[in-house]
């Protein structure tokens, strides 16, 4: 193998596991360090710069950062990220004072964000300290586009939402047209944006087609409009019997509101597998816990009614099998029918882009899918200057793709406003300082945590049910969740090797607990993985090569399961082996251009 | 130092042996030792090997004197018996275990001051006696306890850190152990573990005197220009006269070699030890031929390694004095205190 190229920075970035699945690439061991320090302040900053909100986030992020913590690779369970940046938005002090500071002076450039979501709210707050004019639209009367009209209030509470908002929209260099829903892009263009920003969504929830129906209309509603105006408090009530079809988020939080506005008998009904749901493990389990069963392989077949009025619904039961081609097929298992009486029906079977309101003249292209055709790196679309971002982008994903689709999106803006190549994009911000502090002392905890994952407290059922609005999660207190942060591995903290202090004594081979280190004759990636202490079989982990060893060997990490306890630098006699933070911001457009006021 | 223990937390796949045990499960505690010392090398060697052969940990004493290398012992197989002894009186107290309880897997750790000074007579006598041990030297060829002074086996011609150089003569214990008769003789590198390994998975099986003397850089005060037991030094000077492998029984050999390349020998327990030869003249079951090699390899500035020396048919310090097969410490009252009868018998066949 060459050596690792340790100066490109997706070669550290990719060992910091939980930083790389970020869309966002949030610096999460960074966060959840100052959080163990008490310094909840700047470990929220840490998270208001990557990721813009933290508080929401921490209540409802879909965590692709967890699946992938190296923890959950040398222990069971990865560290609770999502729950500890929590834990920095509800003990942080006012931050108002650290947020970047908005010109007075504009600097003539004005952009329009249709939708008042989170990818919309992300390229505002981009924008807003370079001087731009930015002009957010929305049909609702407040801000926060899905985070506050699908997200039921026992998962958020609404004052989260109002400050996270708050921080981009009431700060100056925002104008706000709320209540005005924009039916025609072409207008917008002949107002003279210099660019406009469609974060507009996926609204509109898929439909049901099967018999009856239209007839039981005034029982089925569809799930996003549904948990909208249960949030908007339009709908304080449901039936007592309740049939939730669908098996992602959507459904889950139809669900466990159904529970708290009368529904006794709740019930999910899912057509495929328990396991194929698309919703997250976590959000599967709080509904099961409130007591809601998940019925799978049942394929809506029948809308039961009488005299207008929906009494129940007729299921076929299937099951998955491979056809000839390898492709998994639900098939009718033959046995009798299944019946749920009910009273009333959620569906929450998925959800369309729409843009009824985008005129098909204006040269903006479209895919047979009917989403925009943009570039996946820029998000400009096929008119220079609108560009796309969150689910009106790619379809339906989440909060956090939103705001990673919105740094971007606000990177290209500003570029297309400076008239530089879009496609051009700036590299991150990256730092490496040694954590030295003595023989064997280091400015990070490099002690490693035995404890298992804790548990986030929960209020109890009968409180928790009782009102929608009752935050079902209490979150982690200080110490606990110093308990949970010190699970942390300290990934970003890495093991940079220099060959020419290395006498090849082997004590880092002896004393690294996971086995991560050989020194062994260079070979062919795939066969040197095999040649390692502990054969290096998870390929989605790199191996760190360095060669020019006095015997003609190489050293070969392999990054898998490293602890980054530090035990090789510490046994080190010649300082081979050092411990260096590895810092990484992606591009914002403000930074480096405004003061910006980190935790750094 | 290092002040926090070792993680607790292992590598998933980390391989277990026949008792459930991972390497891991044999480790001590953290070492105490200068980083970079090359006794923990050898520590780890003793892990592996312990770990390979699928001993229980109950199963082994470990004895050690006084020194950095009679510290170690703390730092592996932390679930075996343990005795740090006074300074140089390690293989005596050996000795007398050895005898009380022949049935535990005798295990000496020493150090050049150790075992070529202070306890150069105990050394020599337990392998004169033929006690079944393994005996290893973690040999730095420097007093690193008290900062760098030449010890026993510090080569004659060699420099301190600070340019002394060394006028002594220099013990070579090699040298010393086959003429006492050990009939298990290694010399080995601290940064060779692959060679390390098996030399000490053998001289545990070993049914005799087994003696591996250890060159273990201090990387404090003996890994200098000038020295000859410094990593560098070792490594440009180091011949190898074989590797070993360690077989448990017969049936378990599967490679496959040309003749003249490998030799092969069994052992009382039916074990097997082959040896891959890398001087195709070297016999080491030829314990004269060993000793004339081995003086001639050091005239011309050579460190030679690998097993030197094995006698198949050892006879220890038990099958001499002709004691029982059950462990001393385990014999009933009636087999020790056999009555008055047999007294009065024995002492009437002394008058």
């Amino acid at each position: 193998m060459t050596p690792t190229d340790i100066s490109n920075p997706d070669t550290f970035h990719k060992v910091v596991d939980c930083q790389w699945a970020c869309p966002a690439h949030t610096p999460v061991p960074e966060y959840i360090r100052l959080i163990a320090a008490g310094r909840y302040s700047d470990a929220y900053m840490i998270n208001w710069h990557s990721n813009v909100f933290p508080g929401v986030l921490g209540r409802t992020c879909d965590r692709p950062c967890e699946p992938a913590c190296r923890r959950g690779r040398v222990e069971e369970e990865p560290v609770a990220i999502c729950r500890l940046k929590r834990v920095a938005a509800d003990n942080k002090e006012d931050i108002a004072a650290r947020l970047p500071p908005i010109p007075a002076v504009r600097n003539g450039k004005r952009i329009a964000c249709v939708g008042a979501g989170p990818a919309s709210l992300t390229v505002a707050r981009d924008l807003a300290p370079l001087g731009y004019e930015v002009h957010v639209f929305d049909g609702e009367k407040k801000g926060g586009g899905f985070i506050r009209s699908q997200i039921p209030r026992f998962r958020l509470p609404e004052s989260v939402i109002d400050e996270e908002v708050g921080y981009i929209t009431e700060r100056g260099g925002v104008t706000t047209h709320f209540g005005q829903r924009v039916e025609s892009l072409r207008a917008l263009l002949d107002a003279g944006y210099d660019a406009v920003f469609v974060g507009s969504g996926a609204p509109r929830g898929r439909e049901l087609d099967v018999p009856g129906r239209k007839e039981a209309a005034a029982n089925i509603h569809i799930g996003i409009d549904w948990l909208s105006s249960v949030s908007f408090g339009h709908i304080e009530s449901i039936g007592k019997r309740v049939i939730v079809l669908g098996g992602g988020n959507t459904a889950m939080d139809c669900c466990r509101s159904a529970r708290r506005l009368g529904g006794e008998q709740v019930t999910v009904v899912v057509r495929s597998g328990f396991e194929e749901m698309k919703a997250s493990p976590w959000e599967k389990e709080d509904a099961m816990n409130e007591g809601i069963p998940i019925l799978n392989y049942l394929v809506p077949k029948q809308v039961l009614h009488e005299g207008g009025r929906l009494t129940g619904m007729v299921f076929e039961k299937v099951k998955a099998e491979r056809d000839a081609k390898g492709r998994r097929q639900l098939v009718p298992t033959g046995e009798p029918d299944v019946v749920i009486e009910a009273d009333d029906v959620l569906v929450a079977i998925g959800q369309e882009n729409a843009f009824p309101w985008i005129e098909r003249d204006l040269g903006l292209e479209f895919d047979r899918w009917g989403l925009p055709v943009l570039n996946e790196a820029t998000f400009q679309s096929t008119v220079p200057n609108v560009f796309f971002g969150g689910d009106a982008a790619f379809g339906p994903k989440n909060i956090i793709w939103a705001v990673a689709h919105g740094h971007e999106a606000a990177v290209s803006i500003d570029r297309f406003c400076r008239g530089l190549d879009v496609g051009e994009r700036p590299p991150p911000h990256v730092v490496m300082s040694s954590q030295k502090m003595g023989i064997h002392e280091w400015s990070y905890d490099s002690g490693v945590s035995l404890d298992l994952r804790f548990k986030v407290p929960h209020a109890e059922h009968e409180v928790a049910l009782r009102d929608i609005r009752t935050e079902v999660e209490l979150g982690y207190d200080r110490e606990l969740a110093y308990k949970e942060a010190q699970r942390c591995l300290n990934c970003d903290v890495q093991t940079v090797f220099t060959t020419s202090l290395c006498i090849e004594c082997d004590a880092c081979v002896d004393i690294c607990p996971v086995d991560c280190i050989t020194f062994t004759e260079n070979g062919e990636e795939q066969e040197l993985r095999e040649r390692l202490r502990v054969p290096a079989l998870n390929l989605e982990q790199g191996l760190y090569v360095q060669d020019g060893l006095k015997t003609g060997r190489v050293m070969a990490k392999d990054e898998d399961v490293c602890l980054h306890c530090g035990m090789c630098a510490e046994r080190c006699p010649t300082g081979a082996w050092d411990m260096q933070k590895f810092f990484l911001e992606t591009a914002k457009p403000y930074a480096g251009r405004v003061a910006a006021c980190q935790a750094q | 130092m290092s002040f926090l223990p070792k993680p607790k937390l292992h590598h998933p796949k980390l391989p277990v042996n026949a008792l459930g045990f991972t390497r891991r499960d044999y480790e001590g505690a953290i070492s105490t030792l200068c980083a970079g010392c090359g006794h923990d090398s050898i520590s780890a060697a003793i892990i592996q090997a312990v770990f390979e052969l699928e001993i229980e940990p109950h199963c082994v004493a470990k004895l050690s004197g006084i020194g950095c290398s009679s510290k170690t012992p703390d730092y592996f197989l932390g679930a075996s018996h343990g005795f740090n002894s006074v300074h140089g009186r390690m293989p005596s107290v050996l000795t007398g275990a050895n005898l009380a309880n022949r049935d535990l897997i005798y295990l000496g750790v020493s150090g050049d001051g150790d075992s070529a000074s202070i306890g150069f007579g105990q050394f020599a006598h337990s392998i004169r006696r033929g006690v079944n041990m393994t005996y290893i030297v973690e040999n730095n060829g420097v007093y690193g306890l008290t900062k760098g002074q030449f010890s026993a086996t510090s080569d004659k011609g060699s420099k301190a850190k600070k340019g002394t150089v060394n006028t002594d003569e220099a013990i070579d214990l090699i040298g010393i152990a086959l003429q006492l008769g050990a009939t298990y003789v290694a010399r080995s590198f601290s940064g060779d573990k692959a060679q390390l390994v098996p030399l000490i998975k053998g001289a545990l099986r070993h049914p005799g005197p087994a003696f591996i003397d250890c060159i273990s850089p201090c990387v404090a005060f003996n890994n200098h220009e000038g020295s000859t037991k410094s990593y560098d030094f070792v490594r440009e000077h180091n011949e190898a006269m074989n590797f070993l492998d360690v077989f448990p029984g017969r049936s378990a050999i599967t490679a496959e070699y040309a003749p003249g390349e490998v030799r092969e020998v069994e052992q009382h327990d039916g074990s097997v030890l082959r040896l891959r030869k890398l001087h195709a003249e070297y016999d080491p079951t030829d314990r004269i031929g060993a000793m004339n090699h081995l003086h001639e390899r050091k005239a011309a500035g050579e460190i030679v390694t690998g097993l030197l020396y094995i006698d198949p048919e050892p006879q220890d310090l038990h099958a001499n004095l002709g004691t029982v097969e059950t462990p001393l410490n385990r014999l009933e009252d009636a087999a020790l205190v056999p009555g008055k009868a047999a007294l009065e018998k024995l002492n009437a066949a002394l008058r």
